[in-house]
């Protein structure tokens, strides 16, 4: 090789310049890119990645209130793991979501599909389903706890009045009631979230499949069965883990309605958190609590990520 | 800034005069006394300062009108301008908690029980306040000085004290057959059956109420001789005194309405407006909200109001008062760039010239922390009310027999003796579990 590179004549220089680093970084697409996204990515850091390391680290340390603390390893994991207030929230929080999500579902898509029927008044129904999800979370926890009332509930009245009950019914004041009756006001509020967006997605479901399938002779439950549901379930996929999402770290709620009460028997893992760290002082403590959250989170997503849907493209492949 | 005709002499003089008798002075006399304290007082504001305070919302509307008319004659007379917050009682601790950690926010926090224990590093020393007025006005009492002190030095201003009382109906109880409410536990328990079983029957908040229900449980607790911790901050909960004060509540709550778990500090205050219960705990709001009802031509309020009382607690068998009543601390930051005009702001309400009429605007919602001021009107008016005059120097402090320190804040933020008492009222736990439980916690807290 050498031998026939050193006879060959010298080749003429060609006329390209060399480009600087410079140059080259200025016609790169890719640089370009970067910049696009550097807001969105300084907006990211700033504002999901600082303060989730930040609450992780903190997690690692005895931090109070006023003071930063030093570096004690898993000692709040080892805590907060034999400590049976936060057993009984693990519990409440996995029971809240699992139940709220499974009945938010299934009334959200029994909604959707009444919705996609024909009827009058079509665009004004659909308007008020969304009157819950509208209304701040606090005010209609605040609403709730007037219902819920342990002298005033305007649900104990009327039975009352109607002779049904002899007493008023101890909606907040009952373990068992209690979580009942918080899984209840999250249906209520989450419900029109799912439906509208289940609706969404059956409008994109095309009627003529529908007209085929008739015409095969399908019955209404076929039609459901096999045409609406295989093409709904990547919109089931995305609400179901946002509905997830919200109802495991859901707050608000449960704050205002019983505050964790009666004695913990609806203290949530985000309550917990929130009562250790910043009432409690205990920041290192409360955000082991927090932290030991994402697991949850992380195990809910990729169930109804991965179990819920068809297509190969959701998980990252092509779609065949 | 001057102001003829009032010298320092007449000052003092007024001052005197002001705290012996408590009277109310004209706006006019008011003004006057307001420059010519801003010319002798020893905390001089900075140039422009701005004060921001939070507070929490008041429970008796004229408490909250006297209290800001005391901040706008404090702005007139100094030129500090004076910005008030209000939060409901339950979210102050956790804004003064923020604001400690991130060293911005308020300038004053005014708060409750021990919450200037959580950081007391955050918070300036203010003895010179405490020194002032104490020599003024007859001394501090015993407790104002456990909770306003930390290491030796004063680090909030306990300016007042609320007295939780048995608020009960006198009709109810004579149905059930008592004249009065019992002086001792035993008999307390009698009377609460007997409502239950002729009359209407009470209740107490089960739930986490910060005010009720601590007040409550710790006086169940105290009474038979319980402790979260000794006096050198050892922990003790599980104990049998422990035991007989959870048996004892878990008897007592069987005679409640239904539904008391669930009880926040505003339950029972409306069941009880409504005539729905005999008898419960609280402040003396209740009968302050009647009458105001009362006032403005409402006869079922007029109603309660002449058939309502209030009653100390019942002593136990440790066979002295064990009363546990809200103290409400005061505390300037020590992030704050206005430390002087916060405290001339602090030591101006606390004046007799503006200190006497605020605690006869509170209607004896508020009670003082200063002797002098146990020659107030308020507490010689109404016989229902007087009782509540002598809260400060009777009740026991967060923490009991332990210090006031962060560690007693954080078991009683925690609700750590209320869910004991929660769960074994209603049955989720027996008297052991729970105190094993509360036992583990405390541990940890006071390690």
């Amino acid at each position: 090789m050498s031998d026939t590179l050193a006879g060959a004549p010298p080749r003429a220089a060609i006329a390209i310049p060399e480009l600087t680093a410079w140059q080259a970084l200025r016609t790169n697409r890719n640089w370009l890119g970067f910049w696009f996204m550097l807001p969105a990515i300084a907006f990211l850091v700033l504002f999901l990645v600082y303060p989730l390391g930040l609450g992780m680290w903190l997690s690692f340390t005895d931090a109070k209130i006023g003071s930063a603390g030093k570096f004690v390893g898993l000692d709040n994991y080892e805590w907060i793991i034999g400590d049976s207030k936060f057993q009984g929230a693990v519990f409440n929080t996995l029971f809240y979501t699992f139940v709220a999500s499974v009945i938010k579902f299934a009334v959200g898509l029994y909604l959707a599909l009444l919705l996609n029927e024909n009827m009058p008044f079509k665009a004004l129904i659909r308007a008020l389903i969304l009157i819950p999800f509208i209304v701040p979370t606090v005010l209609s926890a605040i609403a709730f706890w007037w219902i819920y009332d342990p002298t005033f509930s305007i649900v104990s009245w009327s039975l009352r009045k109607m002779g049904w009950i002899s007493g008023n019914i101890n909606f907040l004041g009952d373990a068992w009631n209690s979580r009942w009756s918080v899984i209840f006001a999250n249906v209520w509020r989450g419900v029109p979230f799912i439906a509208i967006t289940l609706l969404a997605g059956l409008q994109t479901v095309s009627p003529s499949l529908y007209e085929a399938a008739t015409l095969d002779g399908a019955t209404r439950w076929q039609n459901f069965r096999h045409i609406t549901y295989p093409l709904l379930t990547p919109i089931i996929a995305v609400v179901m883990t946002f509905s997830v999402l919200f109802t495991f770290t859901d707050f608000q709620l449960i704050k205002v309605l019983t505050n964790g009460g009666p004695a913990g028997a609806t203290e949530l893992m985000a309550t917990m958190s929130y009562n250790t760290a910043i009432l409690g002082g205990r920041i290192g403590e409360g955000a082991a609590i927090s932290t030991a959250m994402v697991p949850f989170l992380l195990g809910a997503i990729m169930i109804s990520w991965f179990g819920l849907q068809r297509r190969k493209w959701q998980s990252g492949e092509n779609n065949e | 800034m001057t102001f003829k005709g009032i010298n320092r002499r007449a000052l003092i003089k007024g001052a005197a005069a002001g705290a012996a008798v408590g009277a109310a002075m004209t706006a006019e006399q008011l003004a006057g006394f307001a420059q010519a304290w801003a010319q002798a007082a020893p905390f001089k504001p900075e140039a422009g300062a701005a004060v921001q305070l939070l507070r929490w919302k008041r429970f008796v509307q004229s408490e909250e009108d006297s209290f800001n008319a005391i901040v706008a004659s404090f702005e007139k007379a100094t030129g500090v301008k004076v910005t008030v917050i209000n939060e409901s009682l339950d979210d102050v601790q956790p804004k003064a908690s923020v604001a400690a950690n991130t060293n911005q926010g308020p300038d004053i926090f005014w708060g409750l029980y021990s919450l200037p224990h959580l950081f007391p590093d955050k918070c300036s020393d203010v003895t010179d306040v405490a020194d002032y007025l104490g020599k003024k006005y007859g001394g501090w009492v015993p407790t104002a000085e456990t909770y306003g002190k930390s290491g030796g030095k004063w680090i909030a201003i306990p300016v007042a004290y609320n007295g939780n009382l048995i608020n009960f109906r006198q009709s109810m109880i004579e149905k059930a057959g008592f004249k009065e409410v019992p002086k001792d536990t035993a008999g307390f328990l009698e009377l609460m059956k007997a409502l239950k079983a002729k009359s209407v029957a009470g209740g107490f908040a089960l739930g986490r109420a910060s005010g009720d229900g601590n007040a409550w449980v710790h006086w169940a607790l105290w009474a038979h001789g319980g402790n979260l911790v000794d006096k050198d901050d050892k922990v003790t909960i599980s104990s049998p005194e422990t035991e007989k004060a959870l048996n004892y509540a878990k008897e007592l709550s069987d005679t409640f309405v239904p539904g008391t778990a669930a009880w926040n500090d505003a339950f029972n205050n409306k069941a009880f407006l409504a005539s729905e219960i005999s008898l419960t705990n609280n402040g003396v709001s209740i009968y302050a909200a009647a009458k105001a009802g009362a006032a403005k031509g409402d006869a079922k309020l007029k109603e309660i109001m002449d058939d309502m009382s209030h009653s100390l607690w019942p002593v136990g068998p440790v066979g002295k008062p064990t009363e546990f009543h809200i103290a409400y601390p005061m505390m300037v930051m020590k992030y704050s760039k206005v430390p002087n005009a916060s405290k001339a702001f602090i030591s101006y309400l606390m004046e007799a010239e503006q200190f006497n009429k605020w605690l006869i605007d509170s209607v004896a919602y508020l009670t003082h922390p200063l002797n002098a001021y146990d020659a107030n009107a308020v507490w010689k008016t109404d016989p229902k009310l007087s009782m509540a005059g002598d809260v400060a120097k009777r009740t026991l402090t967060a923490g009991g027999l332990g210090s006031v320190g962060e560690k007693a804040a954080s078991a009683l933020a925690d609700f750590l003796i209320m869910d004991m008492f929660a769960t074994v009222c209603t049955g989720r736990a027996t008297p052991k579990e729970a105190m094993q439980v509360a036992e583990r916690q405390a541990k940890r807290i006071y390690r």
